[in-house]
Formats: structure tokens, sequence, C-alpha cells
């Protein structure tokens, strides 16, 4: 259970928002909108605690992420705009290296069987550097497929993704819905996620909490 | 608020240093061994007294600033470096025109003026470090955590000079570290450390001030403020 | 928390063999400016003996300084320290294990190069081990240190050489210990004493530098 209390962010010396609450429980997914330089990214790395709110307090299963650092890491995965992959990395080792620092050790096959579901079977072995942008992305929906988190937070997930991609990240936010773990994402394109999802408007005079009933 | 107090101390800072200088030109005796030429002791060593203090104030503000996250402790520490650098600039100079007659030349490897050198590195790092950050927090931060790693080094550099200075220096005459000085001349030195302080609280009143006007420009208790003239 | 040292430790060896040719820069610097000053005076051996302490020293700090850069530029750039910040370990243990790699990777092959350039620097026998020893506990400290110092940079453009103006002022220390001690086994007294201040400065960046470096680290994040 995520529990975002009265945060503020300031950046450039402008208030991008202020007293900002909102909870996201098991099994929900919520998209944050608004338009450009709203403060989506800043509120996506508030939440991870990469960055400090100026006011505030996020919870995670009723402990502040302060506190409770060890544990809210092992049970979110962040995946932001840049990659994440090395170039001299074959897209196991990339794979790996990401698990590694979550202290996960999965086996080859279940590396190999997570490739195969992102679209990327036979390319084990192929170094980063030969991958296209699309691909690069498709090692780190893997990357979240393995990463054994509860809550998901997506920082424009759809990025440089094509169709099939979309429509992979669409299927696996469903899945993780239905396993029980929650999303929150941001996306400037739009996703046609088959469930009920909930928004959170950036970039207005106050924020509005709105209820989302998106086509079940 | 701080008006009142930047006035008291400004007029204090100023009536001490007059009193402490004339004790320190004029009534104290003359040295045994140097002279006249010694009398620049009285702005050299409380300056250097001050490069430090304030390094000091810095690292403690910027502490402050990072652990319980009080904006105010950030100001101080920033708007302090400068008079900081300025006061071990003078220690410096200072220095080195007392060792002109002293040692005969202007600049000599010794350990206080080395490690005086080094401490303004130390300040330019800090203000360089501010600057190079467009993100005011983040900067503040930043240097304030580099003022701390400083403050845990000072001693051992200040150590490591001293070490390399009986070295190297052996016999050369350095007449701070004996304070055997005579009461008469211990005055006005104390003296003027106690203006310098007051010298820097305004100071740093002043700064601060201004500091928080400038980073606030945007907001509304500053509109206010500047509608209200 | 001892398998994600190893692995990042890995990791990082692992990129930086695949582009061996960037390996031995650091090291062709290093023998490089220690070769500028015989050129830039009479080569007498005693010429040469008497200022070598101080210039394989000073040539090492900035061969250090140079290869600091990669140490965090790549991971900001790619996002990658993004993702070892959200690391369940502490992050202190994963910031051992990228300084550890990169000591391994540009400090050791300068303290094994030393006794050559000890050799052009017409350096006694004994200096040279005494220069060895230095070396091999003073550049852990310049990794260690130089880390700290690099994480509060690595955002900043072109900010290599504010970088060096920030972090030479604390190598200081190191480089009188570290050059006093090659000087003085020059003339064959002991060096325990300065050897235990290095061993003790290296005691002390081991314990705090990745502390401090973990703190820059998530300042630099905040942005």
């Amino acid at each position: 259970m995520l529990e975002i209390q009265s945060i503020e962010c300031v950046r450039d010396d402008r208030l991008l928002f202020s007293d900002l609450s909102f909870s996201v429980a098991d099994a929900e997914v919520l998209q944050i909108e608004g338009p450009n330089g709203s403060g989506k990214t800043s509120l996506l790395r508030i939440i991870c605690g990469l960055r400090l709110p100026d006011a505030g307090k996020i919870k995670w299963r009723g402990e502040t992420i302060a506190s409770n650092r060890e544990d809210y890491y092992a049970d979110m995965v962040y995946i932001g705009h840049l990659p994440c992959v090395k170039a001299d990395l074959t897209v196991l080792e990339n794979v790996r290296s990401l698990l590694d620092t979550r202290s996960l050790s999965l086996s080859n096959s279940i590396i190999e069987a997570a490739l195969a579901k992102v679209g990327l079977a036979s390319y084990e072995d192929v170094p980063g550097k030969a991958l296209s942008s699309g691909q690069r992305r498709r090692i780190l929906l893997a990357f979240v497929e393995l990463s054994q988190a509860k809550l998901w937070i997506l920082d424009e997930p759809l990025t440089a993704l094509d169709v099939q991609g979309v429509e992979l990240m669409e299927s696996m936010i469903l899945e993780h819905r239905q396993a029980g773990g929650s999303v929150v994402f941001t996306t400037h394109h739009g996703m046609q996620l088959d469930c009920e999802m909930r928004s959170v408007q950036l970039g207005q005079n106050k924020r509005k909490l709105q209820q989302d009933q998106d086509g079940c | 608020m701080s008006a009142p107090l930047i006035t008291w101390f400004s007029i204090s800072a100023l009536l001490i240093a007059v009193y402490g200088l004339y004790l320190g030109l004029f009534v104290a005796p003359t040295d045994y061994q140097q002279g006249e030429s010694y009398r620049i002791i009285f702005i050299h060593v409380p300056a250097a007294w001050m490069s430090l203090f304030i390094y000091m104030v810095m690292a403690i503000s910027s502490a402050i600033g990072i652990i319980w996250q009080i904006r105010l402790a950030d100001m101080v520490a920033a708007a302090s470096a400068p008079i900081g650098a300025s006061f071990t600039f003078l220690a410096l100079v200072t220095g080195a025109l007392w060792g002109k007659p002293m040692w005969g030349a202007y600049w000599v490897w010794d350990a206080r003026l080395t490690s005086e050198l080094i401490l303004l590195f130390l300040y330019f790092g800090y203000m360089a470090l501010q600057s190079a950050i467009e993100d005011q927090r983040s900067a503040d931060k930043a240097s304030g955590l580099l003022a701390i790693v400083g403050v845990v080094n000072i001693p051992i550099i200040h150590y490591s000079v001293e070490w390399w200075n009986t070295l190297h220096q052996g016999a050369t005459v350095t007449k701070f570290d004996k304070p055997s000085m005579h009461i008469d001349m211990l005055i006005p030195l104390l003296l003027m450390a106690v203006a310098f302080k007051l010298f820097y609280a305004a100071l740093v009143l002043v700064r601060t001030r201004n500091e928080a006007l400038y980073r606030d420009r945007n907001r509304r208790w500053v509109r206010e403020l500047v509608e209200k003239l | 928390m001892l398998k994600a040292y190893y692995h990042l430790l890995m990791r990082d060896l692992r990129l930086a063999l695949r582009n061996r040719h960037e390996l031995a820069n650091p090291l062709i610097f290093f023998v490089l400016v220690v070769t500028l000053f015989p050129l830039a005076v009479t080569p007498t051996p005693d010429a040469l003996r008497a200022m070598a302490p101080g210039v394989i020293w000073v040539s090492a700090l900035l061969a250090v300084l140079l290869s600091l850069d990669r140490l965090f530029k790549q991971d900001y750039d790619d996002g990658s320290l993004d993702q070892l910040m959200l690391s369940p370990n502490p992050l202190m243990i994963l910031v051992l294990a990228k300084v550890t790699a990169h000591w391994l990777l540009t400090g050791l092959p300068l303290v094994i190069i030393a006794p050559l350039l000890g050799l052009f620097m017409s350096l006694p026998m004994d200096a040279v081990s005494v220069l060895i020893y230095s070396l091999l506990l003073g550049t852990p400290v310049l990794s260690l240190v130089g880390a700290i110092g690099v994480s509060l940079t690595v955002a900043v453009n072109r900010g290599g050489v504010l970088l060096s103006l920030i972090i030479l002022p604390l190598y200081i220390p190191i480089l009188i210990f570290g050059a006093n001690a090659v000087d003085v086994a020059t003339d064959g007294l002991p060096v325990t004493g300065q050897l235990l201040f290095l061993g003790a400065v290296l005691a002390l960046a081991v314990s705090l530098a990745p502390l401090a470096t973990s703190v820059a680290l998530r300042i630099t994040a905040s942005r």
C-alpha cells in the first residue's frame, strides 16, 4: 500500500505541485497525467525516494520510505527514461546485472524464458550495442517481469516501443494487476488498459483525483 | 528583524576594532626580536583564526541544512563562504607582508601560511561547486557535503603540513606557536579577534538576508515586501 | 550483501576489460608525465633522484584524477546509477565495489609500473620498494576520496577541472607522506612512521569515504 501525503515539489524556483495526496492499493493501476513540465517525472522520482519532496511524506505499508528503505526497494521497481543498458554486456548479462543489484540470482532458463516473453528470444548473447533502442527497452521489460516487485513505477514505459511492444507492456501491466501487484505510470502515448484505472492530474491549479473507468 | 542586530554588531565591531588597533599599534610594547614590524600580527592572527572559525561555521550550518532540511542554515553557509575566503586571503597577504621583514622574502613555505593557502583552495572548491550546480537545493547540499568532508580533512592536512614543515624548515623562526606573549600584546590581539567576529556576524547577517531575498525573489513574501517600498 | 559487492565488482571489471584499449591510458599518461621532467631539466642522476619522489607521486595523483571520470559517468548517463540507488543493498557496499574496481584498473597498474619510473629517475633499489609500498597504500585512498569528488560533480557539464579543484587539496596529506617516505628511503632512513600514517589514512578512508560518496550520490540524483 503506497501512501503519498501532502507532498510538495519545487523545481528551478517553480512550484510544481503542493499538498498532493493520494494512495495506491494492491492490485491498483494509477496514471499520473499532465502536460510537459508539470512535474510527472519529478513526482515519480519522489515516490521512488530518488528525490526528496520539499514537504510531505511517502509511506509504504505504513512506514515512511526513509525509515524503511530496504524493504521498500525490495518491493518496488522503477524504470525511467534512460535505457540502463550497457553497450558492452550481452542481453543476458545486462538482465543479470540489473537483477544482481536486487540480490536476485535466477537461473539462466528463467531469464531466457522472460526474454522470450518480451520478444528477445534468441538474443541472449547479443551485446547491447548491437540492439535497437526498442530492443533495449525490452530488456528493461524483462527486468521488470523478473524483478519480483509488488509495485511498478514506470516513467514513460512505452518509449521506443513498437506496436507489439506497446501491447506487451499493456498485457504485462494487466497480468501484474491480476496477480495483486500495483502500477504507477506516466505516458504521453495512449495506453489502452482493459481494466479500472485511476488518474492523478498535475499541472492544474489544484490537484484533482479522478476516477476513470476505461472500458471493462 | 535582523536590522537592529546588524547595526549593533557593526557599531560594536567598529568600536572594538578601533580600540584594539589603537592598543596594538601604539600602546603595546616593541617586540624584543622583531621590532615594530611584528604589529601586523594584530590583523594576521585574528584573520587566520576567523578563516578557520568561519569554515567550521560553514560545515556545521551545512550539516544542519542537510540533516534537518533547514534552508536558513544552507543560506548562512553559502553567505559565509566568500567572507571566510576573504579572511583567508587577508591572512595570507598580511602573512606575506610580515614575512618580508622577518625572513627577507614575501613568501616562504612555512606551516601556517601553507595551511592557510590550502584552506583558501578548500574555500574556492566550495564556492566553485556552489556556482556550478544550477538547482539551488542540490548546490547547497553538494557544497555542504564538501564542507563537511573538508572539515574532517582540515586536522589531517594541518598535521601533515606541520610535519612536512618540521622536516624542511628546522630552526626557522615561526613565532606563533609560542604563546608566551606579553599581556600587553595579548589584549589587543584578543580585542581584534572579537572585533573580527562581530564584523563577521554583521556581515553574514547582511549577506544571508540578501541571499534569502534573492532566492525567494519569485515568492509572495518578497513581492509584498517590495510593493511596500 | 557480499554477493551484490562481488557481482558489481565483476560487472565493472568485465565492462572495462571489454574496452581494453582505454585501460592503458592512465598508465601511459603516468609514464609520459614523469618522462617530461628529465626532459625539462639537466638529467643528472643526482638532480633526478632529488626530485623523483615528488615527480612520481604528483604524476600518480594526476593520472588517478584523470581516470576518476570512469567511476560514475557511464552509469549516470545510461541510468544505471538510479538502479544502483534503488537497490535494497546498502549503497555504501555498491560504492565500495565500484571503487575497488576502479583501483584495480587504475591504481594497481600504477603501482606495478612504478619500478620502471624509479629507474628513469635514478632511484636506488631501497627507495623503489618504498615507492611501491607507499603507492600501494596511497592509491586506494586516492580512488576512495576521489569517488566523493566525482559523485558531487558527475552531473556538472565539463566537471573535470572542478573535480580537480575539489579533490587536490584533499590529496595533499597523502602526497606529503607518500613522497616523503620515498625521499627518506633514498637516504636509507626508516620509513615506518610515514607508512603507518598512510595505512591509518587508508583505514579512515575505507570506513568514511563510501558513506560520504553515497550521500553525495543521493544528493546528485535528487535534481
